[in-house]
């Protein structure tokens, strides 16, 4: 299983906001531990969802070239669930970019269904970290082709995929 | 141009938000990190929520600067603010209340420089940006 806890994104406009959907499938082996008889989406992966929609938007403003990672959950309200069919759409929108990183405002729905909302703080890391050990952005945060997400929408459109 | 008063009621709320502290918690001479448990991010979030709910840009470095002490500065010697770096943090922190860096000169440890860092600091740096 990779990491990857968004589907596709079906708006993505640099600099201001972004959103993507996660489709939920009984398929994954942790809906039948999570839990046993009420298959639910976990809130923890939904809020990787979120912030992997909203690292991606913020890496997107310095063109993948900052080291971005989670630094802060300020505020994150469950507010109703996901199960097995749903789609759940994850919008991320850009509060505040710069050079020590960001700060999104997230929302998940189902439809019309408010699931959840919060905001999320994000760090840009020195790409020489502490302790001397180059940190690679493709090797990173937006690892185990993460960026992958991207080519979802161009395999739609029928276009090829980037290499990576 | 917003009073002392009405700057301070909205540090106090956007520190309630990112600290997640109560109300009655904060206070104007309230330490960020010892009193208010702030950690290193937080001040990257108080940052962001200050820029928002006062409409300004706060520079890098400006509002809570992140290495006060380069090696080599003769700013410090074993573990002890010098009297030069003394006059560095007045110079580099001229919104720290002046009475917070004299009781610092008195017991000068390095770890005592983050005291400098309250709420009225805070406020007195929005101020002197917002008149």
């Amino acid at each position: 299983m990779r990491w990857i806890w968004i589907d596709r994104f079906v708006e993505f406009v640099n600099g201001s906001h972004a959103k993507a959907i996660k489709n939920v499938t009984l398929a994954e082996d942790h809906l039948h531990d999570h839990f046993p008889g009420f298959p639910v989406m976990p809130q923890s992966l939904m809020l990787e969802g979120m912030a992997q929609t909203g690292g991606i938007l913020l890496g997107k403003v310095n063109e993948f070239n900052r080291v971005v990672i989670l630094a802060k959950v300020p505020k994150m309200t469950f507010h109703s669930w996901a199960i097995p069919g749903d789609t759940l759409t994850y919008t991320a929108k850009l509060i505040d970019a710069r050079d020590e990183g960001g700060m999104v405002e997230v929302q998940a729905h189902v439809g019309e269904r408010l699931v959840a909302d919060g905001e999320i703080v994000f760090a840009h890391v020195d790409e020489n970290a502490e302790g001397g050990v180059k940190i690679d952005q493709k090797n990173f945060v937006f690892s185990m082709r993460l960026l992958g997400v991207m080519d979802v929408g161009k395999a739609g459109e029928g276009l090829p995929a980037s290499s990576q | 141009m917003p009073s002392h008063d009405e700057i301070y009621e909205k540090v106090k709320a956007t520190l309630i938000d990112a600290l997640g502290v109560d109300d009655d918690e904060v206070t104007p001479t309230s330490r960020l990190k010892a009193d208010l448990g702030a950690e290193s991010i937080d001040f990257l979030d108080i940052v962001f929520r200050l820029e928002k709910n006062f409409g300004i840009k706060i520079p890098r470095n400006e509002l809570f600067p992140e290495s006060l002490f380069a090696a080599d500065s003769g700013f410090a010697e074993n573990g002890k603010v010098t009297e030069k770096g003394l006059g560095e943090l007045r110079t580099k922190l001229p919104h720290a209340d002046k009475a917070a860096i004299d009781k610092l000169a008195l017991d000068p440890k390095v770890e005592n420089v983050e005291d400098l860092f309250t709420v009225n600091m805070v406020v007195n740096f929005l101020a002197s940006k917002l008149n």
